[in-house]
């Protein structure tokens, strides 16, 4: 048995998703190898064949590469699909895009975003927004699996894998990659934070959001945002969490105006402690919270800004 | 140009479901049944589409139960041309979703197929992929921006680090995601115009799919319960806390 796992990476860095899939590909019981397709992706290949439990990496370093379109990454695993058992990605954005059209070209179903491994052909998955688990088996054939990256620790490093040269696969020309905006942050990556200080409708406006920011650098935390928070323009799209945003399980949670709706809880309830800050205390996020303040959020945003300070974080 | 938009209907978004007593799977009994919310906004781009002069006509499928026929009337009523029911009970999954849909598509010749980027019910996101693939078309998930031409698609799709602009080429798959556009609510005289647009029933069977689960649900559960907390009474009992769990 053994398993292809595409690497999400910016050529040079690995990201954590993929460690993490690989410790879900090491549940499967089999031999890991792990794609690294890109453009110039020779570090981000080496630190791959770093990690401890990976047997082999293919490197694929093709200008096609240089970003993942769908139909071009989806077209190189099909290219070799053939010689693996299983095939995961990281239930990302990219990872999300790529795998079902892999799927469906080879006949079989795709198990979504798994959070946990019972055995090499029993899942578990969240379903209805996180608010109802399910226990699925894949059938016999080729596995094709998104892995929810916060629900499975990153593999460690300490192992070196030979790096495969591996040749592209077909040229789809179906899309042009045009451009893109990357929102620059200082902050930490979201969805690997220990710290996440999320933003909600009730934040309100920017001056508060402001103060939210100033909050989450003293903590060294990323900042999230609920649906509505994004709507009201507070913050860009990839801040948000939740059932269509991203998922996060960070050591501390504090969620600042945000109500609870259960599209928003799923995507943050396996943190390990959460924090609600609101002004309405029937809020449903207090019902989820270890430590809830009820309070009026642009005095209690200020507050918590200077008496960090005073404490020491800068 | 002709669009093809996909609509499921779905346990409402403000429903709370319950799990059966056996745990066997999800008691929709009773519950509020909607339009997906990602189908709404794919329903509401065909038509802006159509009214912009880029489509000409709009056909919506839903694949489901008899009553996803109502699904399908909200699209008529928002301003879609005809419906297409493929009437199929209890669970359809994705793949074989896909299929159906590729062998209208095949017969129905669509410039473009606007699909939401998950169902709210099993979260999966498949569906639009999985089309494009099986046809060997372009695609562009997440949608936020979709711009028309004749043979191609400018499309900016959100993604985990921002936003991503390409071209794809026509006919081609997207999949919609919640800023693409606000979804109209459909006019009482638009609703009982739609009463009279027709709707064409088939089967998965004269599609030739099959539509036998291949995926075996062993069972359902509730997520874990979090403990309940305490209030804290100001901004420095709180941090005292949090220092004392050392997470900050």
């Amino acid at each position: 048995m053994t398993s292809l796992i595409l690497a999400e990476h910016d050529n040079n860095t690995l990201a954590d998703s993929t460690a993490r899939t690989i410790t879900a590909a090491l549940q499967l019981g089999n031999s890991v190898e792990v794609l690294v397709a890109g453009d110039g992706c020779a570090k981000a290949a080496d630190a791959a064949a770093q990690i401890s439990g990976v047997a082999a990496v293919l490197k694929v370093d093709d200008p096609l590469y240089a970003h993942p379109v769908a139909e071009a990454v989806a077209a190189l695993i099909l290219s070799i699909a053939s010689r693996y058992d299983a095939v995961l990605a990281p239930a990302t954005s990219t990872g999300k895009a790529i795998l079902p059209r892999v799927a469906a070209v080879l006949d079989v179903p795709q198990i979504s975003e798994i959070t946990r491994i019972l055995d090499a052909d029993t899942f578990e998955r969240p379903i209805y927004a996180g608010s109802v688990v399910q226990t699925v088996k894949a059938p016999a054939g080729t596995k094709v699996i998104t892995v929810r990256p916060s629900a499975f620790a990153a593999a460690a490093a300490g192992a070196n894998a030979p790096v495969v040269v591996t040749p592209a696969g077909p040229d789809p020309g179906l899309t042009r990659f045009v451009g893109e905006t990357v929102s620059q942050s200082t902050r930490p990556e979201l969805t690997t934070a220990k710290t996440v200080i999320s933003a909600g409708r009730g934040v309100g406006s920017k001056d508060n959001f402001d103060v939210l920011l100033r909050i989450a650098d003293k903590l060294k935390a990323a900042v999230g945002a609920s649906r509505a928070a994004v709507d009201i323009g507070l913050t860009a799209n990839d801040c948000q969490i939740g059932q269509t945003g991203k998922v996060v399980a960070s050591d501390l949670y504090i969620a600042v105006g945000i109500s609870g709706a259960i599209q928003h809880i799923s995507g943050m309830k396996d943190s390990r402690i959460i924090v609600a800050i609101n002004k309405d205390e029937d809020a449903p996020i207090f019902k989820i919270a270890d430590y809830g303040l009820v309070a009026d959020l642009s005095p209690v945003l200020q507050e918590i800004d200077l008496e960090l300070a005073r404490r020491g974080y800068a | 140009m002709k669009v093809i938009v996909t609509v499921k209907r779905v346990v409402d978004y403000n429903a709370k479901v319950r799990i059966k007593a056996d745990g066997s799977g999800v008691d929709r009994s009773n519950l509020k049944m909607s339009m997906n919310p990602f189908d709404e906004i794919a329903v509401e781009e065909a038509i802006r589409l159509k009214e912009k002069g880029k489509a000409d006509e709009i056909v919506v499928v839903s694949i489901g139960p008899s009553e996803a026929a109502d699904t399908i009337r909200t699209a008529l009523a928002m301003g879609v041309d005809r419906g297409i029911l493929v009437r199929c009970d209890g669970e359809v999954e994705s793949l074989a979703v896909a299929k159906i849909l590729k062998s209208i598509c095949v017969a129905e010749q669509p410039g473009l197929v606007i699909t939401g980027k998950q169902a709210i019910d099993d979260d999966a996101g498949q569906t639009g992929p999985m089309l494009a693939a099986l046809l060997g078309w372009a695609q562009a998930t997440r949608v936020y921006r979709l711009d028309v031409s004749d043979r191609t698609a400018r499309v900016e799709r959100e993604t985990d680090t921002g936003l991503e602009t390409i071209d794809v080429c026509l006919p081609a798959v997207v999949t919609t995601d919640l800023r693409l556009n606000e979804p109209r609510f459909a006019s009482l005289p638009s609703i009982m115009k739609a009463r009279k647009k027709p709707i064409e029933e088939k089967t998965a069977a004269d599609l030739g799919v099959d539509t036998t689960p291949r995926v075996t649900v062993l069972g359902v559960k509730e997520p874990a319960t979090r403990a309940a907390g305490i209030k804290v009474e100001s901004v420095a009992e709180l941090l005292d806390k949090l220092q004392q769990a050392e997470v900050i």
